[in-house]
């Protein structure tokens, strides 16, 4: 079990079991933003005389966004790819940059709610507003948390370096990062790009 | 152990009256007034059939290999033999259960398309239609051809077709007439469609089935089958002599009281139909405030808004005794 | 808030309750002071990881629960033994018949499951612990916040009052504004997450932990429906995870997901609930299963018939029962079509379940069935369940269900299910995995009284809810008339209830009689059974086995014993690493229910501020590198000489 061509984070039984469970952790994740999106979708068209995605929708922002957060997937994959080499340094720098990517996706998405806010499409606005702030905003709440948690990763692999616990700690932790990434490529397609045309 | 072996039997043979006492008497559902009751009570007892079946096989199967095979005291060390299995057998109950459901999902699938429409025999005749609209906790009735309007009694004309189209003006419930009809939910912006024929003239039992806040039990309605002659008379007099329905009065209506029959000229469809919307405009969520505390704390709490009597008003008023006719089937 | 609103007042029974609550806490404290044993509370329960400690508290909690559920039934049965009893009012019914299904159902049914999957799962497969020991302590004490939390509402603020299924737009602040229905959204919340942790460390578990040998097809039957619940609460419980957001957010901050007013659907709520309501019968139903294949096999002195087939019909059960949620409201006006194909799936779960049925006869069948408790209860289950099992069928046909449909006949029907499904099983494994627990057996004297009583009190209580079903009487009615003739059925109903009453009084008595009494001479292997828990000591160590036994085939353990070939070698043993014992599950539950309970008074201020002892508690979590223990071999040897004699 503890070959040398096994990645650090594989090699202790535990290890492979914590990402084992993160694995199905992440099956009921999918679950939960299936009933998000599938619950947004018998809502979308409830707008109950409130706005409707395409009079608020600013494509520009949201594009940004896309590519805050599909930058931040793939720095969080050269962090890993350091974090392999025993590269100490080059994996901080790179989880670095992800944070702010990450911190510059939640800014833009903040603004733009704000924004939505100001357009009169609260929260409670309407089902269909509950229906998207509630998506998004889980999709954003992760974010948050998934920054906070990389955030302490940091320290540790700062303090600890890396060893076979802080790696697996830091494999889990993109992994989660990367889900999130795929969960806003469904966002954008089905809920802004289609809200956009319909 | 004696003790309660004797106990079971003594319990059992006094159940055995009460048993007795069920089956004297028709039970409501087995007890259809009318086409589609009838079809539903057909494949009720067909399905009964079926089950008693299986029930019998079972519980003679399990009798039988419980007691035969039972440890006893010289047994010894007697060991059984190990059986991994038998593929025969075990296909054969596999089997046999699909049967089971194929032959009843056939009866079931011609029921479930058959109620959702005008009974055989009937297909020629126009149905009247009356609108259902369900408020806690009342049922309201609109005739729209005749443009009058009744509460928590239905009279329609017997051996014809009557289409109800149902909603609600709040909570959902569900309409339930189980000697004509069996039931469907109301809900809030939606229409729900229930067909029903009466054979004879009679009085029917109805309720809602879907509980809905502190009134419910007391949610009970009437059907009263009448010839069509008696019918018309009916809403001739309603017409002549029922005051006209105002707005102030319906929105009344939809408070949260239990209240007795009543009969109206005119329908509230013609300010609101509740299965397109608007009425949260009758709601108000202080008349369903429940306070925990003593009444005089209530009381107080509540001058500033004078709600005293805008509180849940659980209490049967007198009227309402009489909504609930169900002396009409209490036969047994 | 005035404190009048705080506390429920008005109702001399509920202030008798109150009285009681704070009597029995200052009591309990007062005792346990007095007894000093906070420190070994602390240390040995609160902080502990270990899998059979959790589960244990589980059992514990799932008794304490069937008493609340159960005394909320018995007034339930009172208020409707006579026509137009004035005993409760519609208000106080109402809250009761909500919580005691809730309760029943996911305070005592689950808790029961999950802490005798707790205890036996990693016994059965030859483990140590399970994969997340601390997760697994911070499941109990999610789920045990949330059901405290949820136990409070009746004396603090107001029970939740729209029924378990709190169908909207009932369940909205516009028809329910107290903060009862507020308890539910929040508190099964915090359950339900733990309930998630739960699943997803059973399935790591049994994945990735069966002792060396026990390929897929040599695991036994009840480590087998444990994984598929477990596959089940990972697939199912994120539904209610979000439906129950949905009703924290409509209630708590006003928004529309099911509402009637500004596009709200309330629809949406019956769908996402039955989505998870569905699979949670079948989570509850599963693992029972197991229990009795279990149980059956062993006292019918035989190996599980069919073993394969039982294990393709659980896989089966679990895939269909994603499949048939819209039965539960066939009467919402679905098409003709879509009422079918639901028609379809339903009575398609009986196939599987048949097998089952005709399975366990056959394991019987040429055995020599020893009736003791634990097998009373597996037989038992057979009739009774065929019952409900029938019943189901009828329910599932669409157009019949028009006339059932949330009638008494419903509750009878799935009281048949759940009964002899759940708490027939969980009475079953109580009393056959009792001594693996505790080192001692119940009694079986005290046991068969508890059987009988129970029995025939079940069969009593709800076998006329059948027929005043059928003769019209729907569910949740506090009240009906004298004239509707169902006085006799319900009286008769009511008494059935007290007799089952007795028989839960008569269980608890039974283990206070055997924990005082019972002979602690029972041997590691007492009911001669068949699989790897009862190859180790009872009570089992903390360490489970010293030597992590290997496996050749199914029922392994049986097959060793016959041919002499158990036995430790002292050059076998090895140290074994333990994980250490954690402050931060129980930490964590407390903190989650103290914010939890300043959300469902909607004091916003406070749960931000307390939800820092969440975020303590968690960063804690994260930096926590504690790697355990090892216990040296001589600690191993000593222990192992205890049972075993002189090793090999």
């Amino acid at each position: 079990m503890t070959q040398a061509n096994t990645p650090l984070e594989y090699r202790s039984q535990q290890s492979q079991m914590n990402i084992l469970g993160f694995w199905i952790f992440l099956g009921a994740e999918i679950v939960l933003f299936s009933t998000l999106f599938a619950s947004y979708f018998v809502l979308e068209h409830n707008t109950a005389g409130g706005p409707a995605g395409h009079d608020i929708f600013i494509l520009k922002d949201v594009l940004i966004e896309t590519f805050l957060l599909l930058t931040s997937s793939f720095t969080a994959g050269l962090a890993i790819h350091f974090m392999r080499n025993n590269a100490k340094n080059d994996m901080i720098v790179w989880t670095i940059v992800t944070l702010l990517l990450g911190a510059g996706f939640l800014y833009m998405e903040i603004n733009e709610f704000i924004h939505y806010v100001h357009e009169g499409a609260t929260i409670q606005t309407s089902g269909f507003t509950a229906g998207f702030f509630t998506l998004l905003g889980t999709h954003g709440a992760h974010v948050t948390f998934g920054i906070i948690w990389i955030s302490l990763l940091l320290v540790q692999i700062f303090r600890r370096g890396i060893t076979e616990k802080t790696s697996s700690k830091f494999f889990i932790a993109s992994l989660y990062w990367h889900f999130l990434d795929v969960v806003w490529i469904f966002i954008f397609t089905f809920v802004y790009l289609k809200g956009m045309v319909g | 152990m004696k003790a309660i072996k004797r106990g079971v039997l003594l319990l059992t043979l006094l159940a055995i009256p009460l048993i007795l006492a069920g089956c004297d008497s028709k039970l409501i559902v087995f007890d259809p007034k009318g086409p589609i009751a009838r079809s539903l009570t057909d494949l009720i007892v067909y399905s009964i059939i079926f089950m008693l079946v299986i029930v019998v096989v079972v519980f003679v199967l399990f009798g039988y290999i419980v007691w035969k095979y039972r440890a006893k005291p010289g047994d010894g060390n007697f060991e059984p033999k190990e059986e991994k299995g038998n593929h025969v057998l075990e296909i054969i109950w596999f089997v046999i259960p699909i049967i089971i459901v194929i032959a009843l999902m056939v009866p079931t699938v011609k029921t479930i398309y058959e109620v959702e429409d005008v009974p055989q025999g009937y297909e020629e005749e126009e149905p009247l239609v009356i609108h259902v609209t369900s408020a806690d906790w009342k049922w309201i009735f609109s005739y729209p051809d005749q443009d009058i309007e009744t509460v928590n009694y239905v009279n329609i004309p017997a051996d014809h077709p009557v289409q109800f189209k149902m909603t609600s003006a709040g909570t959902m419930q569900s309409f339930w007439v189980p000697e004509l009809a069996g039931q469907k939910y109301t809900m809030a912006n939606m229409q729900t469609k229930l067909y029903m024929v009466a054979d004879m003239p009679g009085s029917y039992y109805g309720r809602n089935t879907n509980f809905n806040g502190q009134g419910y039990a007391h949610m009970e309605f009437e059907v009263q089958a009448m010839t069509n002659e008696d019918f018309n008379e009916w809403v001739q007099e309603v017409k002549n002599t029922a005051n006209d329905l105002t707005e102030e009065e319906y929105a009344e209506l939809l408070e949260p009281t239990i209240i007795g029959r009543k009969t109206y000229n005119q329908t509230h469809l013609q300010w609101i139909d509740h299965a397109h919307g608007g009425s949260e405009k009758y709601l108000n969520p202080e008349m369903y405030r429940i306070t925990h505390g003593d009444e005089e704390h209530s009381e107080e709490e509540n001058t500033d808004n004078e709600s005293e009597d805008e509180q849940a008003d659980i209490e049967t008023e007198e009227e309402a005794t009489d909504s609930v006719s169900h002396e009409e089937h209490a036969h047994h | 808030m005035s404190l009048d609103e705080f506390f429920v007042t008005g109702d001399p029974m509920i202030l008798a309750s109150q009285i009681a609550i704070g009597l029995t806490m200052v009591g309990l404290i007062a005792l346990i002071t007095y007894l000093k044993k906070w420190k070994w509370l602390w240390t040995e329960w609160f902080t502990t990881v270990d899998h059979k400690k959790i589960g244990i508290m589980y059992i514990l909690a799932g008794v304490l629960m069937f008493f609340r559920g159960g005394v909320d039934g018995l007034l339930m049965k009172a208020q409707t033994s006579r026509p137009e009893l004035g005993f409760l009012d519609a208000q106080h019914y109402d809250e009761i018949f909500t919580t005691h299904g809730v309760i029943m159902i996911l305070f005592m049914a689950m808790p029961m499951l999950i802490g005798i999957m707790n205890v036996v799962v990693p016994l059965q497969i030859g483990a140590r612990d399970v994969a997340f020991p601390k997760l697994n302590a911070l499941s109990f004490w999610l789920f045990f916040a949330g059901a405290m939390l949820f136990n409070v509402s009746f004396v603090i603020g107001g029970s939740p009052d729209a029924g378990w299924t709190s169908y909207f737009p009932l369940a909205g602040k516009e028809f329910t504004p107290g903060v009862g229905n507020n308890y539910y959204a929040i508190a099964l919340q915090i359950a339900g997450i733990g309930t998630l942790a739960t699943g997803i460390n059973f399935v790591v578990t049994i994945i990735k932990m069966r002792a060396p040998g026990m390929s897929w097809m040599k695991m036994p039957i009840f480590t087998w429906t444990s994984l598929v619940t477990s596959i089940i609460i990972v697939a199912a419980f994120p539904i209610f995870t979000v439906a129950l957001a949905y009703m924290s957010l409509d209630r708590l901050f006003g928004t529309h997901f099911f509402t009637v007013a500004a596009g709200g659907d309330p629809m949406l709520w019956l769908n996402l609930f039955w989505l998870w309501g569905h699979p949670e019968v079948y989570i509850v139903v599963l693992p029972a299963f197991g229990m009795f294949s279990e149980v059956i096999a062993t006292f019918a002195r035989k190996n599980l018939y069919g073993y394969k087939s039982m294990v393709f019909a659980v896989a089966g059960i679990a895939f269909l029962s994603m499949l048939v949620w819209v039965h539960h409201f066939y009467t919402m006006g679905n098409s003709a079509a879509v009422n079918s194909i639901f028609s379809l799936t339903t009575m398609m779960i009986a196939i599987p379940t048949g097998v089952k049925i005709f399975n366990w006869l056959f394991t019987l069948r040429k055995g020599r069935i020893e009736f003791s408790t634990s097998m009373l209860w597996a037989l038992a289950f057979i009739p009774c369940f065929t019952i409900g099992g029938v019943t189901g069928v009828m329910l599932a046909m669409a157009a019949a269900d028009y006339q059932y449909h949330n009638t008494m006949f419903l509750v009878a029907h799935f009281h048949y299910v759940l009964i002899p499904g759940v708490v027939f099983a969980v009475f079953a494994a109580l009393y056959y995995w009792w001594p693996k627990m505790f080192g001692f057996k119940l009694n079986e004297k005290i046991g068969k009284w508890h059987f009988w009583l129970f029995v025939i009190g079940f069969n009593f209580t709800f076998m006329p809810m059948f027929f005043v079903g059928l003769d019209g009487m729907s569910r949740r009615m506090y009240t009906y008339s004298e004239s509707t003739g169902w006085g006799a059925w319900l009286g008769f109903s009511a008494v059935g209830s007290l007799i089952m009453a007795a028989g839960f009084a008569a269980l608890c008595y039974n283990i206070y009689w055997s924990f005082r009494y019972a002979s602690r001479d029972v041997g590691s292997d007492p009911w001669n059974g068949r699989t790897l828990e009862w190859a180790t000591a009872s009570p089992a160590p903390h360490y489970n086995f010293a030597v992590v036994p290997e496996v050749e085939k199914l029922d392994d353990f049986w097959y060793k014993k016959k041919e002499g070939k158990l036995g430790l070698k002292k050059s076998d043993l090895k140290s074994v690493h333990m994980p250490s014992n954690s402050w931060t599950p129980v930490f964590l539950g407390v903190a989650f229910g103290i914010v939890g309970f300043f959300l469902v008074f909607e004091w916003f201020t406070l749960a931000i501020i307390s939800s820092v002892l969440i975020v303590i508690g968690l960063v804690a979590n994260s930096f926590d590198y504690d790697d355990g223990y090892h216990i040296p071999v001589d600690e191993l040897e000593k222990e192992e000489r205890e049972w075993r004699g002189e090793l090999k």
